[in-house]
């Protein structure tokens, strides 16, 4: 108003408003642009993630193998024809195996020859036959064909034909065995096949045989001993701060470190819970009880904030209304206050998990970073978990395990992906409106 | 205006005059202090058991924090401190033998904006009575509800949906259904912080209209904004302000022979 005035006076050209309006809108339009194009790169840099991780990684999730009639001799297995558990578990199947191959190749006696058919098995061959005998000891003395995995070098140059080009002596294999492999492929004996050892195994030297089930029981455990411990101490703790405790000095000093805990880097939990638990403790290193309570207290400043948070929206007047008919401030609390914030602290709870599910540095401190290959029958025994399995693989040098480490990359990014969706299902489901 | 008053005071048990009236509420010197700042000072004011007293003055004059000291909801505020007593039938609610939830059991309360729990009607009402044990079975509580739902006017516009949400309703509706909360685990006194205000004026006249039957079973204290209003519900008025009390009297008579000339500057809207 007063700016027209003073145009009024001075005699501006009437253009004066009109220009303004004009750089208004200019802005305003530059403004939603800027903001838009924010959005926009952020989106092209997660495209970008994802094609990258998802083109490297979704061929680990089939896997080539061999089809190969294996004849499954009594006298190799076992001569005595008694069929007991033990000597069928410790009999030679690698030699079975390698019968089968030199039958179908046509390898003669010669050893170099013989050597070169062999590495194009996974050594992990034999475990698969002795599994098929223990499993159904009526097999030994017939012959059946059997996919028996392929070596993790014959599955990389399978997957990836620009390896052909690399020089023979620069080779994992030779002119050969691709030729053998041209062979196989012709009739139909190599392809690929669903790679369910990418799911169920523990750690293994050669990649075609590693996998992450080791791995995720292990993140598994820590999930819920975080979700049994952080959970209700933090819900407790954000509850009684929020609720009951005095708001005095040392109410607020504690509110400030929380926040502060929060913003904690993560590997000084694990030099905390090394000191701690196992070193004060005498907790067994490696050991996902150890691992879930370091994630749980890390985990626990982002639970509490959130139910502060939860809990201080609750408006005002539910909490006049029960205490009006004569609620005490405990029922106040439990009737009213916690259901209303119930998706708020499930959301940060879930949120802080998931922080948690893909926490690695301070694993590495409590020694969670160890080579696993048996399953963890309690918190108790060793285990490694999803993102230390991503770090191990990554620093391996088969080519075998580029690919996998996509695929647990991806397996990982799917569960996050899965809690988050949960979390926001969670919040729509049981939010309420007065 | 005046329809409306001879239509309810017809409806209804004649007014009483102040011979035969009964102190329910005694506040003698009644101080409150919000940290170092005193919003109220000395007062004394005694409420009439089954009349409709009514507290008016401008904004920030202390009627609502005297109405909030009569069922200690002021203790909520950490900085709040109340001195002097208020005696409910001869027993001060400030003693420190006295338990707040059975104080408010007695005194219940109705606030400035409706505010149902955001469950069904019928968990609204049931709350209170669940709460204190006052139903042993099923039936008892379902008794309750019908009855408490039935005096605050409601039954017959949600009788037949009672599992509804609360907050379903219209706010008019959600302010009865808070009204029936309240009167569902049979308060001796009832207190309104400005009930009125959040409605439009069909809503307020059937909420006054159910005041004035409440008036029979109930002790009730009512903060208002609306000079009308006070004048059409309540016996007795009290004027405040400035965390004082500067007349209290009979409603006719603050109404139209008020002695002090700050009540007759404030009710003819001079100031406020």
């Amino acid at each position: 108003m007063t700016e027209m005035a003073v145009d009024a006076t001075t005699g501006a050209p009437a253009a004066a408003p009109t220009d303004r309006l004009r750089k208004r809108y200019a802005a305003e339009r530059r403004f939603r642009l800027y903001g838009l194009g924010a959005v926009i790169l952020g989106l092209a840099f997660l495209v970008a993630l994802f094609t990258s991780i998802v083109s490297a990684g979704y061929g680990a999730f089939v896997q080539n193998a061999i089809k190969l009639d294996v004849t499954f001799s009594a006298d190799t297995i076992d001569p005595s024809g008694e069929r007991k558990p033990d000597v069928l578990v410790g009999a030679d199947y690698t030699a079975v195996a390698r019968a089968a191959l030199r039958s179908a190749l046509e390898v003669g006696s010669d050893r170099q020859l013989r050597r070169d058919a062999y590495a194009l098995l996974s050594k992990g061959a034999d475990v698969q036959l002795r599994d098929m005998v223990l499993s159904d000891p009526s097999i030994v003395g017939t012959t059946r064909p059997v996919w028996l995995w392929a070596s993790g070098n014959v599955d990389a140059i399978m997957k990836d034909d620009s390896q052909r080009q690399i020089p023979e002596a620069n080779r994992q294999l030779n002119d050969r065995q691709l030729g053998w492999l041209d062979q196989l492929k012709e009739q139909g004996r190599l392809a690929t096949q669903f790679n369910s050892v990418l799911f169920t195994s523990g750690a293994s030297s050669d990649p075609e045989l590693s996998g992450i089930g080791v791995a995720a029981i292990g993140s598994l455990y820590m999930m819920l001993i975080v979700l049994l411990t952080a959970l209700p101490v933090g819900v407790a703790a954000a509850i009684y701060l929020e609720e009951f405790a005095p708001k005095n000095r040392w109410t607020d000093l504690i509110e400030v470190n929380i926040n502060n805990l929060a913003a904690v880097p993560s590997i000084v939990f694990g030099l905390l819970g090394l000191a701690i638990f196992i070193g004060f403790m005498q907790m067994p290193r490696s050991a996902p009880l150890v691992g879930g309570l370091v994630l749980a207290l890390m985990t626990l400043p982002v639970i509490i904030i959130a139910t502060r948070a939860a809990v201080k929206a609750v408006p005002p007047s539910i909490r006049e209304a029960a205490l009006g008919v004569g609620a005490s401030h405990m029922q106040t609390v439990t009737h009213h206050v916690l259901p209303l914030a119930l998706p708020g602290i499930l959301t940060g709870t879930i949120i802080g998990m998931a922080r948690a599910l893909g926490e690695t540095a301070p694993l590495l401190l409590i020694g969670m970073v160890a080579f696993v290959v048996e399953y963890p029958s309690t918190p108790l025994d060793p285990a490694t978990a999803l993102p230390v399995q991503v770090y191990l693989w990554a620093g391996a040098p088969e080519r075998g395990f580029v690919e996998r480490t996509s695929a647990a990359i991806i397996v990982l990014l799917a569960f996050l992906i899965v809690m988050n969706a949960l979390a926001v299902f969670l919040r729509r489901k049981f939010e309420r409106r007065w | 205006m005046t329809d409306m008053r001879t239509a309810t005071a017809a409806a209804s048990a004649p007014p009483l005059s102040m011979t035969d009236a009964v102190p329910k509420i005694r506040g003698r010197g009644v101080g409150v202090f919000y940290g170092a700042k005193q919003a109220l000072f000395d007062v004394d004011l005694d409420i009439m058991r089954n009349q409709v007293t009514a507290l008016i003055g401008p904004s920030g004059c202390g009627k609502s924090t005297f109405l909030r000291c009569i069922n200690r909801m002021n203790d909520v505020i950490d900085v709040c401190r109340v001195t002097g007593e208020i005696l409910l039938d001869d027993e001060n609610i400030y003693d420190p033998k006295v338990d707040v939830v059975q104080l408010r059991a007695k005194v219940g309360m109705v606030f400035q904006k409706p505010n149902p729990f955001p469950k069904s009607i019928y968990e609204n009402v049931a709350y209170g009575p669940r709460i204190h044990g006052l139903a042993r079975t099923k039936e008892e509580l379902d008794e309750i509800v019908q009855s408490s739902l039935k005096r605050a006017g409601l039954i017959k516009e949600v009788h037949d949906r009672l599992d509804q949400p609360g907050t379903g309703l219209s706010g008019g509706q959600q302010q009865r259904l808070c009204i029936a909360r309240a009167i569902a685990v049979s308060p001796e006194v009832i207190l309104m912080d400005e009930p009125c205000s959040a409605l439009d004026p069909i809503a307020t006249a059937t909420i006054e209209e159910l005041i004035d039957e409440l008036r029979q079973n109930f002790t009730i204290v009512i903060v208002t904004h609306s000079m009308q209003q006070a004048a059409r519900v309540s016996q007795r008025t009290a004027f405040f302000h400035l965390g004082n009390i500067v007349e209290v009297g009979d409603t006719e008579q603050i109404f139209t022979n008020p002695r002090e000339e700050r009540t007759q500057a404030y009710i003819t809207g001079r100031f406020g």
